[in-house]
């Protein structure tokens, strides 16, 4: 039996890490996952009054059950990575705000004042947007109607309910093939489909294809999930010979890459048509005095050391703007 | 052997010396039957143990019957946590909050304890006008680290209105309950039997479906 300890003192009635409506902070960062978490640190210890604004704290890490691709971890748990992230931000006493979405952003005076969820509002000089991403959803019949009635975007939170069950995972990244390893272990088949070729790294492949219950399915799309009160499968087209045919699955689970959070965002920067926000190689937005990191922006390749590298970067940017300011 | 290994241990005394009053744990389990209930008395030992404020009564669902109907259990193994008087806010854990549940029985000590967050006075407001009864089940797998943020609010909710009762549900133990509410993605949220909410959903999406009831 194992624990996961991840209790934060922020949700004590009386811990002094709060962000506070009437400070004016020199920068917010909006996002708890590795870009968040290291523009904290290097905000902070670049002497810069910072807050944390996370509606996920610690971030799509969380959902990973081993990052075996960051350096000095040959394999760790992605929840044990972030646990050592927040630990060591959190030694740097930096008020964060969590469970509350920022609605709305207003620039008046070279001054940004964000609208929360909750009705709070908070002023800062400038901005990190390090808010990343969500699942991509694969937009067929059925999938909105058996989301979570057999549709799961989360292995390592919903793999266990589908134990000596038929399972179908879509998508050829590496989360795709990592929730197909993750699911084999447990369910009594799994079936890989994927509209191209795997796109995963080859050592995930490799580990993939020692299971016998694995069976893939190349060049063939997921055109509809159906079912009665739960999913019973879903049908698919294969391209490769022009057919069209049925898997009989418990659940199907969507692995199919992310879109950007930048929804609040997309009136005061620009965004791409993809949702991403544009940035140079210095984190500038379009709009000065707010930066972004992470899997939000146009950076390409959706990686824990890219996106916590970005987060250096947009910090270490956020000071010298705020430096010229003085 | 312990469960709880050193590191865990100095953590959870850490955490649990910012409890306000006392809180009692009282734990149901029966003989025959349970395969967790031996690991949930064990685990609730070792929380008695680090936390200064904590009080342990352990119950025999069977044995026990007048108690168990009192605090209203019904399965095993569950655990009830009382404040500092004795008086259940209708905080229940069904299963072993071991895994990450470990933070939904942290959070609910504190919380019991009244060392929890306050309650935005706009949320508070909206709570307090709660009259019918209601019923928050969360079923939740110990994998999953989005499930105890579901479990916390609506244990929130229950200690803010005494006509809200919650429970987490851990869904592999009762494997007939989530087949019974279709759980096949977790955490889902039945509310009053009838009305559900999959995933980690912010306290005002509870009211929502609360004030729809």
């Amino acid at each position: 039996m194992g624990f996961e300890l991840n209790f934060d003192s922020s949700s004590l009635k009386n811990n002094v890490k709060k962000i506070n409506e009437n400070e004016m902070y020199d920068v917010l960062i909006i996002g708890g996952g590795p870009a968040g978490l290291n523009s904290a640190l290097y905000a902070t210890r670049n002497g810069l009054k910072a807050g944390i604004i996370a509606e996920k704290y610690g971030g799509q890490v969380l959902d990973t059950s081993s990052v075996e691709n960051y350096l000095g971890y040959e394999s760790i748990p992605g929840e044990d990575l972030v646990g050592a992230f927040r630990e060591h931000v959190e030694k740097y006493d930096i008020p964060i705000k969590k469970d509350s979405r920022v609605e709305k952003v207003e620039k008046r005076d070279e001054r940004f004042y964000l609208s929360m969820s909750d009705g709070s509002q908070l002023k800062s000089k400038t901005l990190i947007i390090a808010t990343g991403s969500k699942p991509r959803k694969l937009n067929v019949p059925g999938e909105e109607e058996f989301s979570g009635k057999g549709v799961a975007y989360c292995a390592i939170c919903d793999g266990p309910l589908f134990q000596g069950r038929d399972v179908v995972v879509a998508g050829g990244g590496n989360s795709a093939v990592e929730a197909a390893i993750d699911i084999a272990k447990i369910a009594n088949k799994v079936y890989l489909v994927q509209r191209s070729v795997l796109r995963a790294e080859q050592a995930l492949v490799d580990k993939l294809t020692t299971f016998e219950n694995v069976e893939i399915h190349l060049g063939t799309q997921v055109k509809e999930i159906y079912g009665e009160k739960l999913v019973k499968g879903i049908k698919v087209y294969d391209k490769t010979n022009d057919k069209e045919f049925d898997i009989k699955a418990d659940g199907i689970f969507v692995e199919i890459g992310s879109v950007p959070n930048s929804g609040p965002f997309k009136d005061l920067v620009k965004t791409l048509p993809n949702g991403e926000i544009e940035i140079d190689c210095s984190c500038n937005t379009s709009v000065p005095g707010v930066f972004a990191a992470g899997d939000v922006t146009t950076v390409p390749y959706k990686q824990i050391s890219i996106s916590s590298g970005e987060g250096a970067k947009a910090a270490l940017s956020a000071n010298a703007y705020i430096n010229k300011l003085k | 052997m312990a469960l709880l290994n050193d590191e865990i241990r100095e953590n959870l005394t850490d955490v649990f010396s910012k409890m306000d009053k006392e809180v009692t744990i009282a734990v149901f389990t029966k003989e025959d039957g349970c395969e967790t209930c031996k690991d949930t008395l064990d685990f609730m030992k070792e929380i008695e143990e680090v936390g200064e404020k904590i009080k342990l009564e352990t119950y025999d669902i069977e044995k026990d019957s007048e108690k168990a109907e009192e605090l209203k259990v019904e399965m095993t193994p569950s655990i009830v946590l009382l404040d500092s008087e004795g008086k259940d806010h209708g905080i229940k854990f069904y299963g072993i909050p071991a895994g990450h549940e470990i933070n939904s029985l942290i959070t609910g000590l504190i919380e019991v304890s009244g060392a929890g967050e306050d309650v935005p006075s706009a949320l508070k407001e909206r709570i307090a006008k709660i009259e019918t009864p209601v019923d928050i089940k969360v079923f939740v797998t110990l994998g999953c680290p989005h499930c105890p943020g579901a479990v916390a609010k609506a244990h929130k909710l229950a200690l803010e209105n005494p006509n809200i009762k919650a429970q987490m549900i851990e869904a592999q133990t009762f494997s007939e309950l989530s087949d019974k509410y279709n759980v096949s993605g977790v955490p889902k949220i039945i509310i009053n039997e009838d009305h559900d909410l999959v995933g980690n959903q912010p306290i005002e999406k509870f009211l929502e479906t609360i004030e729809s009831l």
